[in-house]
């Protein structure tokens, strides 16, 4: 199978540390799990891999109430009884009530997949475990209709997680890990770049160090991400505000236009607010 | 050589496994690594560690294994000083303290001399002594005006780029000895959670009687549970006032992210040290106050005891009679605290003091010998700890 590398794309900028991770888990077939800052990607990350990569992608949501079961079947008792008192014919084969899930999916693609299970963490402690035999062989048994499931192609499985619950070693232990960091002021330009291409050079200068300044901010709750950025950006786009507007010097207005975008929480406005206020009265003095 | 490389890890405390090194040889081997050092290091960072926060470590061994450094790794076993290594908070300067750094002849030159120091320092940490760090008034105290300027990391010098990457050691802050936010917190006393189905059978379990009514095929089976309940129950003693006005935030965050996790936690005030009563309300503190027996009839001995503070005081207001500093108490506090433990076996004591300084203070050594050593730092391994041993 002559893969082609992943080096990020026209949209998506991989660093050098993520490049590897990935790559080396699409050569050796392993699952690779990505943790990181909300907002910096990684979900974006498998949608990036499958285009490079031309390959399909499944994508699978976890929520708190995630089974793994649901990921390979479910088997629909509830349709099959309501069946049985209609007398419908269907009821005498059961293979009529299996349900695939997204894992069955990506197992019986053509070409290989990518297969994304997006937070992880945010299922039962027990899920990632339920998972391995299925991760390792790429294969899994449907007891109602004792049915072999295995990959045609073992799909590249991209794994997200937010740090909520702590994962299990023996899970861990079959992934690749990569720990998407929060980018820094070079790599961050890179990516406005690939999102606003013709964005001038003098707004973008005074956006991110509007940016960085405020996630400098002691003390805030939730620190603005990469994808607030980006929203912030567009609104100034679609607002037409001028570069000058962003620049702290000016001392009436040191609050950055539309810093709703970027903070997302009461507290937070409000102790970004105060220190604007502190600022501009030190500045007056 | 990866041989060597892997114990080298253990050694320092990261856990890889045999199948992790065997997949980082397969990948070797598939060539998904270039020639650079730097692929390599990517590589293996990826194949053997699993947690961000242990990439510090990594990063350490790495180098220390790499450059044949043994000084770096020697200083990672005996617990890297990370009063170096700044906090963003007190990256903040007063005016003062800039008047200060003026003082000591401008910015330049005290870089300059903490350069000095630190290569000191490193010269001495071989013989075994540490002197950097605990001394809060030292002029050093500034040098977090420009944490970009101080090298910390081992090998800063070097002017290959492949070295920079873990002598940087951007993954300092997410080391897990260092801050506590109130989202940490809750998922460290998470742990501590034990659901459990108690009382009556009062919910209808929806699934159950689906799966057992199409088992049965079609004959309806109703199937009843109790709700779940977090059945942990918690008695949160706060010290509050005096010396712990330091630690006044990550106690706030301790205390707000319990609050939160619990449904049964009850919380108590003392200051000090624990004596005949306790208060709820601290600005009443004098009017409210709570006889600590009566505490220890009103909570069974279910309930799981724990104490924060930094027990640093005159060893006097622990051992002898009469003497607290707020009032005269009959019998003294060592004695209150063997009885609360009596009645509760569970109980941990969370010290927001580094624990490198919990040797030289008697008191807390004091503390701790009552505690039987279940004491542990306010962070979140240390928490972890601690809730390790309330189970």
């Amino acid at each position: 199978m002559a893969d082609k590398k992943f080096s990020g794309t026209s949209t998506y900028i991989a660093t050098d540390d993520l490049m590897m991770a990935v790559n080396a888990a699409v050569t050796l077939q392993r699952p690779i799990l990505v943790k990181g800052e909300p907002g910096t990607g990684k979900t974006q990350l498998a949608v990036e891999v499958a285009t490079a990569l031309g390959h399909p992608l499944f994508e699978w949501h976890i929520k708190s109430t995630t089974k793994a079961q649901q990921g390979l079947y479910d088997y629909d008792a509830v349709a099959r009884l309501r069946d049985s008192q209609l007398g419908d014919d269907r009821v005498h084969d059961i293979a009529n009530y299996i349900v695939r899930g997204k894992v069955w999916d990506a197992f019986e693609s053509h070409v290989r997949p990518v297969l994304l299970i997006d937070e992880i963490d945010k299922a039962d402690i027990e899920f990632p475990n339920d998972l391995l035999q299925e991760l390792d062989r790429m294969e899994f048994f449907v007891y109602e209709t004792k049915q072999l499931v295995k990959a045609r192609h073992r799909p590249i499985i991209i794994i997200t997680s937010n740090n909520e619950k702590e994962l299990p070693d023996a899970f861990l232990r079959r992934c690749f890990f990569h720990y998407i960091r929060f980018p820094d002021k070079e790599t961050m330009e890179r990516i406005v770049g690939v999102h606003f291409p013709n964005l001038k050079k003098q707004l973008l200068r005074e956006a991110l160090e509007a940016f960085y300044r405020i996630r400098e901010v002691p003390g805030l709750k939730k620190k603005p991400s990469t994808s607030e950025l980006l929203d912030w950006i567009k609104l100034l786009l679609a607002e037409d505000i001028p570069p000058e507007a962003l620049r702290s010097e000016d001392s009436r207005k040191s609050v950055p236009p539309m810093y709703g975008a970027l903070l997302k929480n009461e507290q937070d406005v409000h102790l970004f607010e105060q220190l604007v206020f502190l600022d501009r009265r030190s500045r007056t003095q | 050589m990866l041989t060597r490389f892997f114990f080298m890890l253990r050694e320092g405390g990261l856990k890889p496994s045999i199948t992790e090194l065997l997949t980082l040889l397969e990948a070797l081997k598939a060539g998904v690594a270039g020639t650079s050092v730097d692929d390599f290091y990517f590589l293996s960072r990826s194949c053997l560690v699993k947690d961000e926060t242990l990439f510090d470590r990594f990063d350490q061994v790495f180098a220390a294994h790499f450059h044949g450094i043994e000084d770096a790794f020697r200083a990672l076993v005996t617990d890297v000083p990370e009063e170096w290594l700044r906090k963003q908070a007190e990256l903040l300067l007063s005016d003062e303290e800039r008047a200060r750094i003026q003082a000591l002849g401008g910015f330049e030159q005290l870089m300059e001399a903490l350069r000095e120091r630190l290569d000191e320092q490193r010269g001495r940490h071989e013989g075994g002594s540490k002197w950097i760090g605990t001394a809060g008034t030292s002029p050093f105290g500034a040098y977090g005006y420009n944490p970009e300027g101080v090298r910390i990391g081992q090998q800063g010098s070097r002017n290959r780029r492949a070295a920079k990457v873990w002598d940087r050691r951007e993954y300092r802050n997410l080391d897990d000895q260092v801050e506590l936010g109130t989202r940490n917190i809750k998922l460290a006393l998470r742990k501590l959670r034990k659901f459990a189905r108690e009382g009556a059978a009062d919910q209808l379990d929806l699934d159950d009687t689906i799966d057992k009514t199409a088992r049965n095929a079609g004959l309806l089976d109703i199937r009843m549970v109790p709700e779940r309940h977090n059945a942990i129950k918690v008695l949160l003693c706060l010290d509050i006032g005096g010396s712990m006005d330091d630690h006044v935030r990550v106690c706030e965050e301790m205390f707000s992210a319990a609050r939160s996790e619990f449904k049964h936690l009850e919380y108590f005030y003392f200051h000090n040290f624990v004596y005949e009563s306790l208060w709820k309300d601290n600005r009443r503190r004098h009017a409210e106050k709570i006889p600590t027996s009566q505490i220890t009839h009103k909570y069974g001995s279910d309930y799981k005891l724990v104490f924060v503070g930094d027990a640093t005081m005159s060893p006097y207001e622990i051992v002898y009679p009469g003497g607290s500093v707020e009032h005269w108490n009959e019998e003294a506090g060592s004695v209150w605290i063997k009885r609360l433990l009596k009645t509760y076996p569970k109980a941990i004591w969370l010290n927001p003091e580094p624990r490198q300084r919990w040797d030289y203070t008697p008191s807390i050594k004091l503390t701790r010998e009552l505690m039987d050593d279940r004491m542990f730092p306010l962070t979140v391994s240390g928490l972890d700890e601690g809730i390790r041993r309330l189970h």
